[in-house]
């Protein structure tokens, strides 16, 4: 099969490979990037384990070929926490024991991010809409939607 | 919440610390087996039947091995003979793992027909498309209620059978008035649960990555497994080679639930393929593969007989259970009618039992594998009440049994000491404000809403103590940085075990939780373990990390005594510091400790032994180790979408003294979130002629945040006398308890209406269904 030239900008580091038209973006990351934090719960889509940031929207990357991110700018679990210390979603996580096993985790964590960039002071009605897209099999989400309550006021609390 | 405890909490056991695991998983640095990479790796894919039943008359696969970076294709001819035994120490030789593919016929859809080895994973799929195979159809034996009967359709005629029953015990009264009873009871109350086929479904699906190396011979697995020892004995029958040269291991596992408990013929494949091309082979399923062919649970039925007196006690309970294990079931054996009387004080029970083949995905262990005793008990004493036309909480406070009644022996034998059935139930009742609520669904019903609690009590046998699951091995050691590790034989997949055993060990030692390390899920240096599983390791593996640092304390006492010129018994430890016992002053630390003990090795006298390890094996000293639970659940059915909604939910739980309450929690919500899923959402569901036809996220259902409630969890704490820390298992307590009591809210919801519902799911098409078959839509 053909491939093609694909440059993206992968945690701040410019990454240039050649990949077949249908090789996905989660693929991309994994396999061509060794970023194995993404993760691959179900590749149709729903499962969310998958989730990274394009150019600062939540996507999943098995829905996206790689070609189509061409010149993107995608954001990863790994680039999250690049000096070591962990984000406020991070670190409220940890402290409300919003996981269990970790696979789905950092899909929830890129999308928790995403959402609190989007909306800083989310109401609890908000969490849940903007997390239904993530499914998670061990913590029963008790954790997980305490952990966004968690991360939205020591955010806010930073910013005032 | 409340808590009625003895047990003084320990500088770290009974503490919320935090998680060992969560730098790692949240930063992306998680190990999971398709992280591993190694050179020169392969990638499987299988093919899969499509049939429910039939002959394999073609099978082409000329195409696909022709294909560019296909490197093998195999087919049942080219495994034939490669392989020995194939079963599990904790099942016994005559539960064999089925053959890695298909020979000649096929059982069920899902069945691995053909491996495909290639360069990629995408190739592999790629040649999966090119091989033909044609399958002469028969008919499908799908409706497990009926299959025992049927004489014509036999799930394995190709193995001589001529009957579609595993297993079938009839009737067997365990108590020798019982007809007696029920034929002089005030009531006998008589009903049809049945629980549909719901799923454990990991996060992560299945995997393997094994590598074959020639010359050494030997096999390192890495593996998304929940027993890491009981993978590698299992692959030195099978591949005929000695333990010692097979190593496996699994850092990061996501999720399992029982899923992952055993070997599977897959696995076998991968494993058999690697060893014929000497060089590693990965496979990691699709989802559609893990909910097509993973392992199927729940599907069961029981017919439960309730003899009640005018006084509304209990005197016996019946049930015929039947249980559909598949057509070549991964776990089948996990019925256990003797704890169909449950927390209760129910003099007599009979049962029968069935375990019956179909073609369909075969049964496997899920989180409480035994839960179906506990459904069928509580809907049946809702359904009872409703008869009778009185209160199901009253009836169960009459017939619950409360501590002044222990010692207290079942029907079945089990003698329960330290449960709390009825004091479980009260505080559920109060943390409810269950008068307040009553109040509150007089109001609804009269404003045309639908609002039903759900009661649900159970038991929970935890670290069952059956032949290889009786015991756990631990290796403590100071090293000689005067750091702590743990080595065990757990495998933990989302259990939070390298936090909870740190913890155990730490203050058993008398060291900082942060210089412990716990090292599992890896064959090489860790004691045997059976697999994590069963609701055991506080118990099982907490006693022996207990055992095994006790006996490194003595050596490093031994040691601090020799150097420090002191008395042992005048010694402690604290804070990772051993000193004279009121002259502080006069300490050593751990690293000194360690420093005399094998830097200096040379100047200990000789009855200080040298270094500072021990291992133990530990064994409750008795089974199980009994927990319990009253789960409540209050929910509200939308008129017209039909959705039942979670509005409260509930646990009142008595699991003993704590490790860590934030993980007990933890566990306990998963699992109920697991019970409210296969109630309302989830549902696998088998077409006429064995077509599945739920093989996605978007047919499977799984909850997600905007379906759950707040689980509010109290705790009542009476300690186990089965192991020194008086821990009791309650790792699958959530999921057992959960389907009946929100079936039972979905039933109380509709109750006034004339409906009884006796069977899940309660979707909102069985919802609808029920309120236009009772006029009511």
């Amino acid at each position: 099969m053909s491939t093609h030239l694909v440059s993206m900008t992968v945690n701040g580091i410019e990454r240039h490979a050649r990949v077949e038209p249908r090789k996905t973006l989660a693929d991309f990351l994994r396999d061509d990037c060794r970023l194995t934090g993404t993760h691959l719960g179900c590749e149709h889509g729903v499962c969310g384990a998958c989730t990274v940031m394009i150019d600062g929207r939540a996507t999943r990357s098995c829905l996206v070929f790689a070609v189509q991110t061409e010149g993107g700018r995608v954001t990863t679990v790994e680039g999250l926490a690049p000096d070591g210390e962990l984000n406020p979603v991070q670190a409220a996580f940890e402290a409300e024991h919003g996981l269990q096993c970790g696979f789905c985790t950092p899909g929830f964590v890129v999308s928790a991010t995403a959402l609190l960039e989007r909306n800083p002071s989310p109401t609890d009605d908000e969490i849940r809409e903007g997390l239904s897209g993530n499914l998670c099999r061990c913590t029963g989400y008790q954790g997980i939607l305490r952990a966004v309550h968690r991360a939205a006021q020591s955010m806010g609390a930073r910013q005032s | 919440m409340s808590a009625i405890t003895t047990r003084k909490a320990g500088r770290f056991i009974g503490q919320s610390v935090a998680r060992k695991e969560d730098r790692r998983l949240l930063t992306g640095h998680g190990l999971y087996v398709d992280d591993v990479s190694l050179p020169g790796m392969l990638h499987a894919a299988f093919l899969r039947s499509d049939v429910a039943r039939g002959t394999i008359t073609r099978l082409d696969v000329d195409a696909a091995r022709a294909l560019d970076g296909v490197v093998a294709v195999y087919t049942w001819s080219d495994l034939h003979g490669t392989f020995g035994e194939a079963w599990h120490t904790m099942l016994g030789e005559e539960l064999q793992v089925p053959p890695p593919l298909a020979i000649g016929d096929v059982r069920h859809v899902g069945e691995p027909i053909a491996l495909v080895v290639a360069e990629s994973r995408y190739l592999a799929e790629d040649a999966i498309e090119l091989i033909e195979v044609d399958i002469d159809a028969g008919r499908a034996v799908v409706d497990f209620n009926t299959a025992a009967a049927d004489t014509t359709n036999i799930v394995h005629q190709a193995w001589g059978l001529t009957s579609n029953a595993m297993v079938e015990v009839p009737f067997t009264p365990l108590s020798p008035d019982l007809d007696e009873v029920f034929a002089n009871a005030a009531h006998v109350v008589e009903c049809t649960v049945e629980q549909n086929r719901y799923l454990c479904v990991p996060m992560e699906a299945r995997g393997i990555l094994a590598s074959w190396t020639p010359g050494r011979d030997e096999m390192d697995i890495v593996a998304s497994c929940q027993g890491v020892h009981e993978t590698r004995i299992f692959f030195s029958r099978y591949l005929q080679i000695p333990e010692s040269s097979i190593r496996v291991s699994a850092r990061d596992v996501g999720g399992g639930f029982g899923q992952k408990m055993f070997v599977f013929r897959e696995e076998c494949a991968v494993v058999l393929a690697s060893r014929m091309l000497g060089r590693p082979v990965k496979w990691v399923e699709d989802r559609r593969e893990n909910l097509l062919a993973a392992s199927h649970s729940r599907n069961e039925t029981g017919r439960v007989r309730l003899a009640i007196d005018a006084d509304l006690t209990i005197s016996a309970i019946t049930v015929d259970h039947v249980a559909d294990v598949g057509a070549y079931p991964p776990c089948p054996a996990i019925i256990d009618p003797m704890l169909l009387p449950g927390p209760y004080k129910i003099p007599r029970l009979g049962f029968s039992m069935a375990m019956v083949w179909t073609n369909t995905m075969g049964k496997g262990a899920y989180r409480g594998p035994w839960m179906f005793e506990t459904t069928a008990r509580e809907m049946a004493i809702d359904h009872a009440a409703r008869t009778l036309g009185i209160d199901a909480v009253e009836l169960r406070r009459r017939n619950l049994l409360a501590a002044s009644d222990l010692p207290f022996t079942s029907p079945g034998g089990n003698l329960f000491k330290e449960i709390t059935p009825l004091e479980t139930l009260e505080h559920a009742l109060t943390m409810l404000d269950y008068d307040a609520f009553r109040r509150e669904q007089v109001q609804a019903r009269a404003e045309g809403r639908l609002l039903g609690l759900g009661v649900c009590a159970y038991v929970e046998p935890t670290s069952m103590g059956v032949q290889s699951l009786a015991s756990e091995g631990a290796t403590v050691r100071v090293e000689t940085s005067g750091k702590v590790m743990a080595f065990l034989g757990t495998t933990s997949h989302g259990q939070s075990i390298e936090t909870t055993m740190a913890q155990v060990v730490a203050d058993t030692l008398g060291v900082e939780y942060d210089d412990v390390t716990v090292v599992q899920a890896e064959t090489q240096s860790t004691p045997y373990g059976p697999g994590t599983g069963g609701s055991r390791t506080a118990v099982i593996a907490g006693g022996a990390a207990r055992e095994a640092t006790l006996a490194v304390r003595d050596k490093v006492l031994a040691v601090a005594a020799h150097a420090m010129e002191a008395a042992v018994d005048d010694l402690d430890i604290d804070g990772g510091s051993v000193f004279v016992r009121g002259t502080p002053v006069k300490s050593m630390t751990m690293a000194e400790v360690a420093k005399a003990a094998y830097r200096n090795a040379h100047l200990l006298p000789p009855e200080v032994g040298s270094g500072l390890e021990a291992t133990v094996r530990f064994r409750p000293n008795t089974f199980p180790t009994w927990s319990n639970a009253t789960h409540l659940c209050v929910v509200e059915i939308d008129r017209a979408s039909c959705i039942a909604r979670v509005v409260r939910y509930i646990v009142s739980e008595d699991c003993g003294p704590m490790i860590n309450p934030t993980v007990v929690d933890g566990q306990i919500s998963g699992g109920v979130v697991q019970g409210i899923g296969g109630v309302l959402l989830e549902d696998f569901v088998y077409d006429g002629d064995g077509n599945p036809l739920t093989t996605t996220f978007v047919d499977y259902l799984l909850p997600t945040t905007t379906e759950i409630p707040v689980v509010e969890i109290g705790h009542v704490v009476t300690e186990s006398s089965t192991n020194p820390g008086g821990f009791k298992g309650m790792g699958e307590g959530g999921a057992i308890g959960a389907h009946a009591a929100v079936a039972n809210a979905v039933g109380d919801a509709l109750a006034h209406l004339g409906i009884n519902v006796l069977k899940t799911p309660l979707g909102p098409n069985d919802i609808h269904r029920l309120l236009v078959e009772a006029g009511a839509d």
